[in-house]
């Protein structure tokens, strides 16, 4: 077990030095480049020529590669052309509020597409199934911006009853500890912001949830029609095991193993929904700060936030494969 | 029952033999030894999710191809401007002359609609011919290595392998949202952005695809028989292959129509507005929503039947094609 | 032998498969057999016989839905008989690994992969023996060892892709011994097993039969399991038993042309190299309605216009006893075999047991090949 952590440990290295020169190139060598994104358009070519000499530009490849490792060990990534402090903490300052929203998205679509990914599976065929396939089809095929509009112009514009942005209420006074509205707020005991918070997470988390949770839907029940025409699932049957021993042990034990694989590749998709999502909802997340760097053309946080965001997904799905390895002991072994 | 007094011998038995293909006539029935393309075919005529997929499918193509023809008037000018500008809060509904109403703008909403249609097209099928062309590029280059095996060829698979697991890596939105910030929003970056967030699934599924034919005894059979191992990689193998990209490459199309479109409300779309495209409509349109939410329905109701359009033709391809459920 | 009730009297079972769209298919079409303590039936036949679905039947295992069954089959048990045809699912689940037990064709795919191996022993401890922790751990490492499985105690905490494939079948075998069942159910166990794994397996059966005194229902298409395994063997052709006889009986003097086809078609070391094999021409899908006459007969080289007129009753045999067959032309195949003779089909009658020439040489116990002809394996 251990060996098999740190053989797939070891996989990261070469994919993490692959996405720092890819992004290094891209940095430094994409038309435009750096001395176009930080000038105003109407520049002089020598005023980029001494840009790209103050910035290294034009030292050899391998020289600007290694300063640029240098730069990222420290943390520099450079500043914000926005606001003017340091991408880093532009991003971790923001990143506690994305991180309770993708977590609220991902355990509404892993709470509620399970269970009915399993329904419609039992009952194949049946009203529920057709249901669960046709929604979870809509859902896939709805534009996410355009489905957090809809809940924002119904549930909190007409209807009133959630809010309609931010992370909190105004006025609401909280202590930061962590950054983590949630997590603070319990160990404050601070209930009000608790509930205000979890408020703030019902629209823009549903909104984030709706790929997610088709996928896992249509997954879990393509996944559990096929575990129950499995040999082993007949054994079972045929040993006499209660029904629920069956269906726990020997069906979804098995029937979890591709979907556990489906959330760690769909969170790279949260974080792209978390752009629009967040941007629709005001939510004061790495999404709308990576929405308003579109807006403003800033640069240097956008491709510092590409390396963050690629790395984090990269360990997510580390943890995602160790888990996988705890599940199926056929993985260990090979 | 013939009862038939017989002749002779040979009258008998050419007696017993027609009762017994009689009798047997009545159970054969249904043909079999088709391909698997066209057995695929017989069954998807059969399937209501391909018919409803491939009618959606039928008729926005014939829209997006003859939108010139079908448009009544100009996507661009604002033939009604003077009707809308006095007074901001009024839209102009579905009339006689707009089957759609105006945009706010004053220009016919039906005619940006059909226009629309080919400019979604157009993104969707240029988006997911790259995804298509890279990810097969790729994924074909590692699952040939992968088959034909030996020190070189796991290795080759294993660095392509690694460059896929980098690009899955990358939020390619956010690779999309920086390139539209260097070189401008044109379409181009919104296409290219698309295709390539696709490259690695075509990738992986067409290297899975291969290395599971590879292990098939027709490919050990032709080896046997001295094929040569580039000729089973090219004729045996890659055909074999191509089912799964085929049916993905249809569901691509439905999520690079979705995924061009949020590219779009990020402001990263064509900003030329002779192009009207249904991801940029339906930005502009959430601006109104709640006073005119027809303007965002139209685009929106575009973006969503057609998608579902190829996704349930791509499903029921897949399914169709499925060896598991063709029982 | 056969004097004592039977433990389970399979009478006229029938399965009807009802698809959407497409006609039903009956895949068993009245079988009737019964099984005795101590004794090991065979049902033999090639794929799409039925005797798969017959044995799921039994144990209550085919699916819910488009399913229809028919008949009834009677297990006798200490607090009064049973019929496992019409009982509540829930008093099936209660039976199924306590009273009567299955083993299945492939090891691998019916281990469940990510569970242990002891925990998939233990597991069905717990729910009839209500053995828990400790001491259902020792007695699954008491049960491995007994089915020969050696170091019980290291296996028990490994996984189903770590053991051999005879060490996943007598796991398997491990399971359906545990609560001891009156009944047991062999579906082709051996069939994915190398040769000898596949004796050491028979012999494993044959012992706990013996040693436990259970019915034992061998499913298989391979005769060489049959004849060094089964007491009485029935023969299944297109959901229907063609012909029921003892082992010996059977293999010197089959009477069915099926039957005869079957042990022809096996290569045999005591005949001249030169011989050709006789097969049994066409596929189970050549094949008529039982309603309408013999459905073997457009395979069969000897039909008559008898054989095509209604369905044909299962009668004794010409060796009388327990030997009966479902054939009406029964003569016209001893006699011409072993090639066609066009001439003979006309023929009503012809001298019993001529094929002895043929087939009777020995008791049978030589025939070890598998008969091929194997389509999908679908349960």
């Amino acid at each position: 077990m251990l060996r098999f952590i740190v053989r797939r440990a070891l996989q990261l290295i070469p994919t993490l030095g692959g996405l720092s020169i890819l992004l290094f190139v891209w940095l430094q060598r994409l038309p435009g480049g750096p001395e176009y994104a930080l000038l105003p358009d109407d520049a002089t070519e020598e005023q980029r020529e001494a840009l790209r000499r103050a910035l290294g530009l034009d030292e050899p490849f391998t020289v600007q590669y290694l300063a640029f490792l240098r730069r990222i060990a420290q943390g520099d990534l450079g500043a914000s052309l926005q606001t003017g402090r340091p991408v880093l903490t532009e991003f971790w300052t923001r990143f506690p509020a994305t991180f309770e929203l993708s977590v609220t998205a991902m355990l509404i679509a892993v709470s509620v597409g399970v269970p009915l990914g399993y329904l419609a599976a039992r009952r194949r065929g049946s009203a529920l199934d057709f249901a669960a396939i046709g929604g979870s089809l809509l859902g896939i095929c709805t534009p996410v911006f355009f489905l957090a509009f809809i809940l924002k112009v119904i549930f909190a514009e007409t209807l009133g009853w959630l809010p309609s942005a931010f992370r909190l209420s105004p006025g609401l006074t909280r202590t930061d500890i962590t950054g983590f509205v949630l997590l603070d707020a319990v160990m404050t005991r601070e209930w009000d912001v608790v509930w205000d918070g979890l408020v703030h997470l019902v629209l823009p988390g549903l909104a984030l949830a709706s790929i997610p949770l088709a996928v896992i839907v249509r997954m879990t029940r393509a996944s559990v029609l096929e575990v129950l025409g499995e040999d082993y699932v007949r054994t079972a049957d045929a040993k006499g095991l209660h029904r629920r021993t069956v269906r726990t042990r020997h069906v979804m034990r098995n029937a979890m193993l591709p979907v556990v694989t489906a959330v760690g590749l769909l969170t790279g998709s949260l974080f792209a929904g978390a752009v629009l999502t967040e941007s629709v909802f005001a939510f004061p997340g790495i999404g709308s700060f990576v929405y308003s760097s579109t807006q403003e053309r800033d640069y240097p946080a956008l491709t510092g936030f590409i390396l963050l965001i690629a790395t984090m997904y990269v360990f997510i799905n580390l943890l995602v494969d160790i888990s996988y390895s705890l599940l199926d002991p056929r993985v260990r072994a090979q | 029952m013939p009862t038939t007094p017989s002749p002779g011998l040979l009258g008998r038995k050419a007696a017993k033999a027609d009762r017994l293909a009689e009798l047997m006539g009545e159970r054969t029935d249904g043909g079999h030894g088709a391909g698997i393309w066209r057995e695929a075919l017989s069954r998807m005529r059969r399937s209501p999710m391909a018919i409803t997929g491939a009618a959606i499918v039928v008729v926005f193509l014939l829209i997006a191809l003859f939108a010139p023809v079908i448009a009544p008037h100009s996507p661009v000018e604002q033939t009604w401007g003077d009707e809308v500008f006095p007074n901001r809060n009024v839209f102009v509904g579905p009339r006689a002359e707009n089957w759609f109403g105006l945009d706010n703008l004053g220009r016919d909403q039906f005619s940006r609609m059909v226009i629309g249609a080919q400019q979604t097209l157009l993104v969707g099928v240029v988006a997911t011919l790259v995804g298509f062309g890279v990810g097969a590029l790729l994924g074909g280059t590692a699952g040939a290595a992968a088959v034909l095996g030996g020190r070189w060829g796991r290795q080759l698979d294993n660095a392509v392998m690694r460059f896929i697991d980098m690009m899955l890596a990358l939020p390619t939105l956010l690779l999309a949202v920086t390139v539209a910030a260097l070189i401008g929003p044109s379409l181009l970056t919104v296409m290219l952005a698309v295709g390539v967030a696709q490259v690695p699934i075509f990738a992986r599924l067409l290297r899975g695809a291969m290395i599971s034919q590879g292990g098939r005894d027709y490919v050990l059979a032709a080896r046997a028989l001295g094929v040569s191992e580039r000729r089973i990689a090219l004729t045996h193998i890659l055909p074999n292959s191509m089912g799964p990209v085929i049916v993905q490459a249809t569901l691509t199309l439905a999520t690079a129509i979705i995924d061009a479109a949020a590219l779009s409300y990020l402001g990263l779309g064509n900003p030329d507005p002779s192009f009207p495209e249904w991801g940029t409509m339906l930005a502009d349109a959430q601006r109104f929503l709640s006073s005119a939410p027809s303007l965002a329905v139209y685009p929106a109701l575009g973006i969503i039947v057609t998608a579902l359009g190829f996704t349930l033709l791509g499903e029921a391809m897949r399914e169709a094609l499925d060896p598991k459920l063709r029982k | 032998m056969s004097s004592s009730t039977p433990l389970l009297s399979v009478d006229e079972l029938s399965v009807v498969f009802r698809r959407r769209g497409a006609e039903a298919t009956r895949a068993v079409d009245g079988v009737s057999f019964t099984l005795e303590e101590g004794r090991v039936t065979g049902l033999v036949g090639e794929s799409g016989c039925g005797k798969s679905v017959t044995s799921l039947a039994l144990m209550g295992l085919l699916p819910e839905r488009g399913v229809t069954v028919g008949g009834s089959a009677v297990l006798r048990l200490p607090d009064g008989d049973v019929d496992l045809l019409s009982l509540p699912r829930r008093r099936m689940r209660d039976l199924r690994g306590s009273q009567m037990a299955m083993i299945f064709q492939d090891p691998l795919s019916s281990l469940n992969p990510v569970v242990p191996i002891g925990r998939q022993v233990t597991e069905i401890l717990r729910r009839h023996r209500g053995l828990g922790g400790e001491r259902a751990r020792r007695e699954a490492a008491d049960l491995l060892y007994r089915v020969g499985i050696p170091d019980p105690t290291r296996r028990l905490r490994e996984y189903p892709h770590q053991l051999s494939g005879g060490m996943r079948q007598r796991a398997l075998i491990a399971m359906a011994v545990a609560c001891r069942p009156r009944l047991m159910i062999a579906d082709e166990p051996t069939t994915a097993l190398d040769v000898t794994i596949q004796a050491q397996i028979l012999e494993l059966l044959r012992d706990l039969v013996t040693e436990e005194g259970t019915a034992l229902l061998m499913i298989t298409h391979d005769l060489g399991v049959v004849a060094g395994l089964c007491d009485d063997i029935n023969v299944l052709y297109a959901g229907r038993a063609v012909e029921r006889a003892p082992r010996s009986e059977l293999f010197s003097d089959p009477t069915h042309p099926y039957t005869i086809g079957l042990l022809g078609s096996i290569p045999r070391l005591d005949a001249p190299r030169g011989d050709p094999l006789t097969p049994v021409r066409g596929s189970v899908n050549d094949n008529i309605a039982w309603s309408d006459g013999c459905a073997f007969a457009p395979r069969c080289d000897h039909y008559a216009m008898d054989c095509l007129q209604g369905p044909p009753e299962l009668v004794g045999a010409a060796g009388g006893g327990a030997h009966v067959h479902r054939c009406v032309n029964p003569g016209g195949a001893a006699r011409a075999e072993p090639e066609e003779a066009a001439g003979a089909a006309g023929a009503d009658t012809g001298p019993e047991g001529a094929s002895d020439a043929e087939t009777g040489a020995d008791d049978g116990a030589e025939h070890t090949a598998a008969v091929g002809e194997d389509e999908e394996g679908r349960a």
